[in-house]
C-alpha cells in the first residue's frame, strides 16, 4: 500500500464503513424469483407457441383469457426482479469506481422499471381488447 | 473497473536456466516465480533441475534442495513440512496448494514442476506473499469464544451432537490457498472476506458455546462481507485439508434467511 491510506492498520481498513446489515433479503428474492421462474416456464413456453402466426386479433384473443394474462403478468414480474438483482450483483462484483457504480446501478434499475412497465402495459393492452 | 491484465511491473519477463547438478542420473524440471523487491526488475521464472535420487518426494523437498544446492537466495515459507501449518502455500501447476503435501509426481505429468505465489495477492519476495489484509479479515470476525454468562469454575460444556457440528470447520489452518483461488476475492478482497474467514466465522457461530451468534451474524450480514460468494467453489477444489469453505458459507446464508423468515 502506498499513500496516506497505509497509515490506517489493516484491521480498520477490513472493518471500513462496517456492516450493511442488508443483503439477505435480494439473496433470499433471487432464489424465490428463480423457482417462480422454474414453475412459469413450462406454462410461458405453451402461450408463446399458441401465439405463433397469430394476428393481432388472434393474440387478443388468447391473451383475454384471465389465467393466461395472469401467467404472463407472473413470468414479467419474477424475471425482471431476477434480472435486476443478478444485473446488481454483476455491478457490483466489477465496477469499483464509486461514481460509475451508482450510475449503473441507478441505470440498472431504470432499465428494469421501464422494460417491467412496457411488458405489464402491453400485456394489458391486449387482455382488456382495447 | 475491474483490472484483468498484470500491471506492467507485474508482468513475467525473461529468466534464468540454471545449470543441471554434476553426476545426477535423474532430475526433475523445476520453474519458479522469481521477485526480488531490491533490483527494480520485473518478476521472472527461473529454471531449475532437481536430483531425485537425492531429494524428497514433495514439491518443497525439490524447492529446499535447490535452495540448498543450487540457488540460497530463493525465498519461501515453510515451516512443519507435514501439512499442519500451512505455510508453505502456494501455486503448483496452477492449483492452489501446500507444497509440503503435493507430491511432485502428481504434478506436471512429468514435464516441468510450475511453482507460483498465490494469486492476486502482493509478493513481498519470490514465493511469499502479503497475507496482511488476509490476516486483518480473520481478526475482524473474532475468533475467540464470546459470552455473557459469567465463566463457569469448569470448562464450558457440549454435548458431542453440538461438538459435531464443528467437524469440518475447525480443521482449518488458514494457508489462504481458499481465499487466493477466488475470483471475488480477486475482484473484491478488500470488501468481501474471503473463503478462509467465512469458514472460520461459520465455525464461532456453529459452536453451541459462544453467545454471540446473532451479533456476528449482523457483522457478517452485508452485500460485500459475505454476498460476494457466488458459490463457484474452487475453494472446496483448492483445500489442502479437504475441506468444503463453500458449504460453510451456504450455512451462514441459510441462518440469515432463517432469522427473517
Amino acid at each position: 500500500m502506498s499513500g496516506p491510506s497505509s497509515m490506517r492498520t489493516p484491521l480498520e481498513r477490513v472493518r471500513g464503513l462496517g456492516s450493511a446489515h442488508t443483503g439477505t433479503s435480494d439473496f433470499w428474492r433471487q432464489r424465490l424469483t428463480a423457482v417462480a421462474m422454474t414453475l412459469l416456464i413450462i406454462p410461458v413456453i405453451v402461450v408463446v407457441i399458441m401465439l405463433i402466426g397469430r394476428n393481432h386479433a388472434g393474440a387478443a384473443q388468447i391473451l383475454g383469457s384471465i389465467p393466461i394474462a395472469i401467467i404472463l403478468l407472473l413470468f414479467i414480474v419474477a424475471s425482471v426482479w431476477h434480472m435486476k438483482i443478478g444485473m446488481q450483483v454483476v455491478i457490483e462484483d466489477y465496477i469499483h469506481n464509486e461514481k460509475l457504480k451508482i450510475a449503473s446501478v441507478m441505470a440498472n434499475n431504470f432499465f428494469c422499471v421501464a422494460v417491467a412497465l412496457a411488458s405489464i402495459y402491453a400485456i394489458l393492452k391486449l387482455s382488456s381488447g382495447v | 473497473m475491474v483490472e484483468f491484465a498484470l500491471p506492467k511491473n507485474s508482468k513475467i519477463s525473461g529468466g534464468k536456466t540454471w545449470p543441471k547438478p554434476a553426476g545426477a542420473t535423474e532430475t526433475r524440471e523445476f520453474r519458479v516465480y522469481r521477485w526480488n523487491p531490491d533490483d527494480g526488475k520485473n518478476p521472472s521464472v527461473d529454471t531449475y533441475y532437481v536430483d531425485t535420487h537425492d531429494c524428497g518426494p514433495m514439491v518443497l523437498d525439490g524447492l529446499i534442495w535447490i535452495k540448498n544446492h543450487i540457488d540460497p537466495t530463493l525465498t519461501f515459507r515453510r515451516s512443519c513440512r507435514e501439512g499442519v501449518c500451512g505455510s508453505c502455500a502456494m501455486n503448483i501447476d496452477g492449483q492452489n496448494t501446500l507444497a509440503c503435501t503435493k507430491s511432485m509426481h502428481d504434478v506436471g505429468a512429468g514435464g516441468a514442476v510450475k511453482v507460483n505465489p498465490l494469486p492476486h495477492q502482493p509478493v513481498v519476495k519470490d514465493l511469499v506473499p502479503d497475507l496482511t489484509n488476509f490476516y486483518a479479515q480473520y481478526a475482524s470476525i473474532e475468533p475467540w469464544l464470546k459470552t455473557t454468562t459469567p465463566t463457569p469454575q469448569k470448562e464450558w460444556r457440549q454435548s458431542h451432537e453440538d461438538r459435531e457440528k464443528l467437524d469440518g470447520l475447525y480443521e482449518c489452518i488458514l494457508c489462504a490457498c481458499c481465499s487466493t483461488s477466488c475470483p471475488s476475492y480477486w475482484w473484491n478482497s478488500e470488501r468481501f472476506l474471503g473463503p478462509a474467514a467465512l469458514l472460520q466465522a461459520t465455525r464461532w457461530v456453529t459452536d453451541s458455546r459462544d453467545e454471540a451468534t446473532g451479533e456476528r451474524l449482523d457483522n457478517l450480514e452485508d452485500p460485500f462481507r459475505l454476498y460476494r460468494c457466488h458459490t463457484i467453489m474452487n475453494c472446496a477444489k483448492a483445500c489442502p485439508k479437504g475441506l468444503n469453505p463453500s458449504e460453510a458459507i451456504a450455512e451462514l446464508k441459510f441462518k440469515m434467511v432463517e432469522r427473517q423468515i
